[in-house]
């Protein structure tokens, strides 16, 4: 299947080759490269590309390029599918995933990549077996390795993979057991010039983050499980439970983890948490623009409106702007036409406003479009959805653990058109 | 084989001995001394050196020490240089030696480098191999695995043959691990020799009969890659691959699914056809009453093979992996597998994906792009969800603007329209184009807007961009060639515009509109092509051509104003650079002026180039993308890549679907239950056939206990009826006033009581104690009490018959009712056939269908008896005779037999009193046994079908011990037809796939009804609504009592207390829609009767009426 993989950071350097098959030159990144000169963005580079032998497919995460060649039919979504777990394997074990992590891991990014693929097919891509098989570097354990000589591969078998439970590790032991669930809804909206909504959706998702010691079997339950118009699961979620009695039972694996992603069905109306007064306008003729925004909420229930950030592709023919923000602060970026505003905490007694000028090129025509404004913003405390959940219960183990569940709402891909 | 092998074996030797010898060679050679010095001198200067060979002549040394740490670190230093492709193969005999190093990194490390770099150094290669052979025979399973994973990665022609055995041997090695592992050498090993294609298909076929999951996707994985084509070897494999694929791990799910969809489209027939007749009224042909339609429109109605329907109703839970490339997998399947109306389960999936990662989406919005071609209605009501956003990326952008255009339709065009408006607005002028294209599509597409999308276009004309105005041109061109209307102020604006239109196409586009229409704007043609004759040497070829054409034709209509014009530009094209203008020039110059030699073509000129033309269809990009299979490489390239494997179209007739069937004579099964092994599966047909003696046999030897356990129960049915009936009345009023919150309140009380539940359930009887206190799951344990229970309660209630009957029932076993039974086994399907099968302990026979004489069914039989009996003293239900004035025999049909259910059974039958989960459902007892040796764990209900079927499912049984059975009862909405309801009965590993056909009579509640009331109500059910015929009763049946019994026995109704001896009057109403049933049976002479029902319910009338005769008949 993956026959090579090679790592291109955004500036167009090889800097990390692995090779599963016969090796493949280098030489095969070029069509990647041409590629990638046609495309203006660098999102704009076609995620499948056909070279005489090989074929390439990648993903873009964190400004690198995942390259991987292919000699041969295989889904296009395998393999895609497969380097952004390989992606969430760097950023789980690193922290970050950066060309300077990848770097200064090498061996261990080596390490990993042969344990994940055998042969070109996927062969453990748990994080709960890797992190059996390979030990995340933490600082003091390079302290350790480096004074002791020791090493973080691990001595024990990694018995996961041939458990029932590939997901979860053997001989979890902690002292205080903890497991904390959050709901985590994001809006996805366009709303159009008038402020009325075009289309709206609440897509969510529960991130558990479990400490529990032995095999301990969970069982969550909503209030309302009806509102879950559609849901993928981890794959430690009993499918035929969920089927017949809308709960979530599940053995959870070890540490941070995605239980459930969901979709909120959409007969339900979707509450808009915020409103845009907008007022940009470009005159034929004269080289000023005017931009006057105005933000405040809508339907929060009480919830206050945080992290709120706006930002707006600005025409090209703009060449700077002169605005007034009422609170937080503002950057505009002269190369890229960029505006972005971090507004905070939206007060509704003293709505947040963003007033000023724009200049534009001498002698450019009057843009066609007035910028789409893309809006960010965080409810704590709410799902927006109305989703609760109404119990989690535990089974196989003696021990009480402590359990919490919090509830948050986001700004997903929300536009507002002017 | 075993010789085979052991030629195998013998050439193995061969080339170990060659790899020895060639390694003691090298060996010499390969220990030079480290003195002391060199050692400090390494460490000290280890940083200084970094790419040059200097460097690695230290790392050399630094491997050749006696340190491990030292050692380690050079390996590290050697896998970074690895990463930068940077080339170490020099240190190739250093590392190596270190192969069977003790630390584990280190080894991991070297195993990193030798795969690596073993191609290029193959004779050193060779020195590690006798390590890894050693390894292969270690007692650890992760070490022999490790250790057959790089051995096979080793690229080593000579090593072929060891590869071979280890192969073979670690196909049959003990831990599922080191054969999943053996699968993955497969295909290295194909890759590295394809000659050994023959002995590695004997492989791949011995670990396709593998059963563990691990195994399953990677040799799945190996058949792909070396032998596609072999589509026998599944055969025996795919309902064992169907029925763990859930189970399996997710990137061999995929491998799999895609492998099915495969082979199905072989093996099946096409459930396409069919279909069309039905497509307009989506609704399927599963739904309750399309039953006799579809009985009427087609003369052979398609059946899909159960096979068929296993492997979609496996794939489906998929759906909801986190994997999009399973969630793809399935779509895909049901895309190319499923009938027509199934496939949109698979919609709000991929709409789903569309949130994931950019890459992702772009693929799923190129395969949603390909569906939604063929199936516009599948994603219509997902249409916002494809709306563009400022941000996506530009492929994606298009993409999503293909797919508006082909789900446009008449209804929301005017959406999709306001849409496109903003987006031609966009900065992004390459998406700004396409929208253009795509408007022009919907113009063409939907009639009704052309001219709407005409004049916005026309608007679009005055863009100041230019990319906008060119791509506008060429539409509004193709579109008024397919309007040849009135269109001459559009080509008049386009004239006006053409001065400040630079692009060239776009120019072309408005020359050949000029002379296409030139007759339409005689004034304003001439002038233009004037305007061109002057610059006609700066302007681009394709527009020369098009001066070239527009002169042609202005000659042919205008020749006074423009001949001039006309020779001018044909001088200027004949000494033009391009030849294809000069060709052009001079073929025009001859068609149309008249010369001596031009001959007849002239006189034709006219109408070859004024022809007109046919209009341009504008068509999707992704209109012929349908001929790959959906979610492949090729399909996204649209191009076919290597090795893409063609699917095939479905077979006309579907090849013997017998080869499936497997035999259970297996010596290689770890976990198959000692019950299954015993007796083969094939015993289930000859069970049927058997069952009239056996019947006989089985009720003689039974009776005795049947009589012994009902008076020991009895006693205490009277005080937990009147219990269970107050239960049961609350319950119902609750449910029927709002079935919503009666779900979810069970869901909230079963979660509470499982923890008990799980406690006590080694203790049987503390169980259904305890059950008895909770409501909602009370009844059915206590109604679970069993069969014998049952019969023993409903004969004490029905106090002055009970003895004659039970007589009746168990001492005269009816002789007259095989020939019986025939005539019922042809006219219904084969559940039926049980239908006449005898209360209680006549239901061990289901569980021994070999002959009583074999040893073993005797004592199951007798285990099982002790259970039963134990059942029925701890708690007998009563609700029934309380709740229904009915009475009669229950019968109880087989679920599971335990053949195939692998030692688990199930039997049911209908408790006939009102559902407490639904009323409109009918209830359903289910009585689970283990009969293997090992407990069953997490017994619950799965995927049903029709996916519509309404079923309350009983709560998951946690654990059933080996021998026990529990009772459950569970609640089916059949809406008033007898077609089965299909489900699977799921233990934790395990599926079966069972169903339930209810006869007609258990459709019905018995109503209360007075004699006027029964008369009233049968006035208004006469005409086409009454159903009668005359029978001819059997003589034991002229009885009063006997003929009531014989008519509740076959139909839940109740009796009407009647006043005329030779009337009896029977009234129910169905469950589901609650619609009357009555029914009348008039005694003539001569021990004929004749039999009517009322009821709207014409069908369920014919067919009861067709049970009630055959009842009263013939018993």
């Amino acid at each position: 299947m993956i026959h090579s993989l090679f790592l291109i950071n955004a500036s167009g350097d090889i800097f990390l080759e692995k090779h599963w098959k016969s090796v493949v030159s280098r030489s095969v990144c070029d069509y990647f490269f041409e590629a990638q000169e046609r495309a203006t963005e660098p999102e704009n580079v076609p995620p499948v590309i056909p070279t005489p032998h090989h074929y390439l497919i990648s993903v873009l995460r964190h400004r690198i390029y995942f390259v991987a060649v292919i000699q041969s039919e295989v889904p296009p979504l395998f393999v895609i599918e497969f380097l952004h777990r390989v992606v969430d394997t760097f950023q789980d074990y690193f922290g970050v995933c950066t060309e300077a992590a990848i770097k200064d891991n090498v061996v261990v990014v080596y390490e990993l990549l042969e344990e994940m693929l055998d042969n070109g097919f996927p062969l453990a891509t748990e994080s709960n077996i890797l992190k059996e098989l390979i030990k995340p570097p933490t600082i003091l354990r390079t302290m350790v390795n480096t004074i002791t000589g020791s090493t973080n591969v691990g001595e024990q078998l990694p018995t996961g993979q041939l458990s029932v439970v590939p997901w979860r590790r053997t001989g979890v032991k902690y002292t205080n057991n903890e497991a904390y669930f959050d709901v985590v809804e994001e809006i996805d909206a366009i709303i159009d010039k008038s402020g009325s909504t075009i289309t709206a959706e609440i897509q969510g998702v529960i991130d558990a983050c479990v400490k529990l010691t032995g095999m301990p079997d969970l069982t969550l339950s909503f209030m309302n499980p009806r509102l879950l118009d559609d849901v993928s699961f981890h794959p430690c979620v009993r499918f035929k439970r969920w089927e017949a009695e809308r709960i979530l039972s599940f053995i959870p694996p070890d540490g941070n983890f995605r239980l459930l992603s969901y979709h909120v069905s959409s007969q339900n109306l979707v509450a808009i948490p915020v409103y845009v007064k907008h007022n940009i306008t470009f005159r034929e003729g004269s080289s000023q623009g005017r931009f006057d925004l105005t933000l405040g909420p809508k339907q929060t229930m009480g919830k206050a409106v945080e992290s709120v950030l706006v930002s707006s592709q600005l025409p090209r023919g703009v060449l700077n702007a002169n605005l007034n923000p009422s609170q937080g602060t503002y950057t505009f970026d002269p190369v890229t036409k960029l505006l972005t505003w971090d507004v905070g905490k939206i007060n509704p007694q003293k709505l947040p406003s963003l007033k000023g000028t724009m200049n534009l090129q001498a002698g450019a025509s009057k843009p066609d479009e007035n910028p789409t404004i893309n809006i960010q913003f965080k409810i704590q405390q709410m799902a927006i959805s109305g989703l609760k959940v109404n119990r989690l219960d535990m089974y196989g183990e003696k021990y009480k653990p402590f359990k919490g569940i919090k509830y948050m709402t986001k700004a997903g891909k929300f536009q507002v058109r002017t | 084989m075993n010789g085979g092998l052991s030629s195998l074996r013998s050439e193995a030797a061969g080339a170990m001995r060659t790899v020895l010898v060639s390694a003691e060679s090298l060996q010499l050679t390969l220990k030079p001394e480290l003195t002391q010095e060199e050692q400090a001198l390494t460490q000290s200067g280890r940083k200084a050196k970094e790419a040059h060979t200097a460097g690695n002549e230290d790392l050399k040394e630094m491997l050749e020490s006696n340190k491990e740490s030292l050692k380690l670190e050079a390996m590290k230093r050697i896998v970074q240089l690895i990463s930068k492709g940077k080339k170490s193969s020099d240190l190739f005999p250093a590392v190596v030696k270190n192969v069977a190093s003790k630390n584990i990194e280190l080894k991991k490390l070297v195993y990193v480098y030798l795969v690596r770099y073993a191609e290029e150094q193959q004779d050193l290669a060779l020195l590690s191999i006798s390590t890894f052979q050693r390894a292969l025979k270690d007692p650890n399973q992760f070490i022999r695995a490790s250790a057959l994973r790089v051995l096979s990665s080793i690229r080593v022609p000579i090593i072929v043959p060891i590869m071979m055995l280890a192969i073979k041997e670690a196909a049959s090695d003990l831990s599922p691990y080191v054969r999943k592992t053996s699968a993955h050498a497969i295909q290295k090993l194909y890759s590295l020799d394809a000659d050994q294609k023959e002995h590695l298909i004997e492989v791949i076929e011995k670990l396709l009969k593998d059963k563990s999951t691990l195994v399953a996707g990677s040799v799945v994985m190996a058949f792909e890659e070396v032998c596609p084509d072999r589509i026998d070897l599944i055969h025996k494999n795919y309902r064992k691959l169907c029925n763990l694929l859930v189970d399996v791990e997710e990137w061999g799910q995929v491998v799999i699914i895609n492998m099915l969809t495969r082979y199905a489209r072989t093996q099946f027939t096409s459930p396409w056809k069919e279909d069309a007749v039905f497509d307009d009224n989506e609704k399927a042909f599963y739904d309750s009453d399309s039953e006799e339609k579809q009985g009427q429109k087609e003369a052979k109605p398609y059946i899909m093979d159960p096979d068929h329907r296993l492997l979609l109703r496996n794939t489906k839970p998929l759906l909801q992996s986190r994997n999009t490339a399973v969630v793809m997998a399935v779509a895909q399947l049901y895309w190319h597998l499923a009938p027509k109306h199934e496939v949109s389960i698979v919609t709000k999936s991929l709409v789903r994906l569309l949130r994931s990662h950019r890459e992702v989406q772009y693929v799923v919005l190129e395969n949603i792009a390909t569906m939604s071609i063929q199936r516009k209605g599948m994603f219509e009501p997902y249409m916002k969800s494809f709306y563009v956003r400022s941000t996506d990326a530009t492929h994606i952008k298009t993409l999503k603007l293909e797919i508006l255009t082909n789900l446009a339709n008449e209804a929301n065009i005017s959406t999709i329209l306001r849409e496109f408006q903003t987006y031609v607005k966009s900065q992004d002028k390459a998406f700004a184009a396409a929208t253009i294209q795509a408007i022009g599509r919907c113009a063409t597409n939907i009639s009704e807007v052309t001219d709407t999308c005409l004049n916005g276009l026309v608007l679009l004309l005055s863009n100041r961009d230019e990319t906008v105005v060119a791509e506008s041109v060429v539409v509004i061109k193709k579109l008024l060639q397919t309007q040849p209307t009135q269109h001459s102020d559009i080509i008049k604006h386009m004239a006006k515009l053409f001065d400040n239109i630079t692009v060239p196409m776009a120019r072309a586009s408005i020359l050949w509109l000029m002379g296409e229409y030139c007759e339409r704007v005689p004034k304003i043609a001439p002038d233009v092509l004037r305007k061109m004759a002057k610059s006609f040497t700066s302007e681009e070829d394709i527009v020369k051509l098009q001066t070239v054409n527009l002169a042609a034709k202005l000659y042919l209509t205008n020749s006074k104003q423009t001949k001039l014009l006309t020779q001018y530009i044909l001088n200027l094209g004949k000494y033009d650079q391009n030849y294809d203008i000069r060709d052009r020039t001079r073929f025009i110059r001859q068609l149309i002026v008249p010369n001596e030699k031009s001959g007849t073509l002239n006189k034709y000129a006219r109408r070859i180039l004024l022809a007109s033309k046919p209009a341009p269809v504008l068509e999707s990009a992704f209109k012929d993308r349908d001929r790959f299979q959906l979610g492949t490489l090729s399909h996204s390239l649209n191009v076919k890549a290597a090795g893409y494997q063609e699917l095939s179209d479905w077979p006309a007739v579907a090849p013997d679907p017998s080869v499936r069937n497997v035999e259970v004579i297996e010596p290689v099964r770890e976990w198959a239950p000692s019950v299954g092994k015993a007796k083969q599966p094939k015993s289930d047909d000859k069970f049927y056939s058997d069952d009239e003696e056996k019947e006989e046999e089985g009720s003689g030897s039974g009776s005795e206990d049947s009589s012994s356990s009902s008076s020991g129960s009895s006693s205490s049915s009277e005080e937990s009826g009147s219990e269970s009936e107050e239960e049961s009345s609350e319950e119902s009023g609750k449910t029927s006033s709002d079935s919503g919150k009666s779900s979810s309140g069970s869901e909230a009380s079963s979660s509470e009581s499982e923890p008990e539940q799980k406690k006590k359930k080694r203790t049987k009887k503390a169980t259904q104690r305890k059950s008895k206190q909770s409501a909602a799951d009370s009844d059915s344990d206590e109604n679970g009490s069993g069969p014998v229970g049952k019969t023993s309660s409903s004969s004490a209630e029905s106090s002055s018959e009970s003895d004659s009957e039970e007589d009746s029932d168990v001492d005269s076993p009816p002789p007259p009712s095989p020939p019986q039974k025939k005539t019922v086994a042809k006219t219904k399907p084969k559940v039926e056939v049980k239908t006449k099968k005898e209360v209680s302990l006549l239901d061990l026979d289901d569980f021994s269908p070999a002959p009583p004489s074999a040893p073993k069914s005797s004592v199951f039989s007798s285990s099982l008896l002790s259970d039963l009996e134990g059942l029925s003293l701890s708690n007998v239900s009563s609700a029934m005779q309380v709740t229904t004035p009915s009475f009669g025999p229950v019968k109880t049909y087989e679920l599971l037999h335990h053949m195939t259910g692998k030692g688990f059974s199930a039997k049911y039958h209908f408790p006939r009193q009102p559902c407490l989960y639904q009323p409109s459902m009918v209830a359903v007892q289910v009585i689970l046994t283990n009969s293997s040796d090992h407990s069953l764990e997490e017994i619950h209900i799965g995927d049903r079908s029709p996916a519509s079927l309404n079923i309350h499912c009983f709560n998951t049984v946690e654990r059933l011990e080996p021998g026990a059975s529990v009772t459950v009862s569970m609640g089916i909405d059949f809406s008033d037809s007898t077609q089965a309801a299909n489900f699977q009965l799921c233990t934790k590993e395990d599926q079966f796939s069972v169903s339930i056909q209810p006869a007609v009579g258990e459709l019905l509640m018995p109503s209360t009804m007075t004699e006027p009331d029964f008369c009233n109500e049968q006035k208004k059910l006469m005409g086409m609504n009454e159903t009668s015929a005359s029978i001819t009763m059997a003589t034991a049946n002229t009885s009063k009592q006997n003929i009531s019994k014989q008519v509740l026995s076959v139909a839940n109704v109740g009796v009407v207390s009647s006043g005329q001896n030779d009337l009896q009057r029977f009234a129910g109403r169905t469950v589901s829609s609650g619609a009357l049933v009555l029914v009348t049976l008039e005694l003539r002479e001569a021990s004929t009767a004749l039999l009517t029902i009322n009821t709207e319910k014409s069908v369920m009338a014919s067919m009861l009426l067709r049970d009630l005769k055959q009842a009263l008949s013939q018993s």
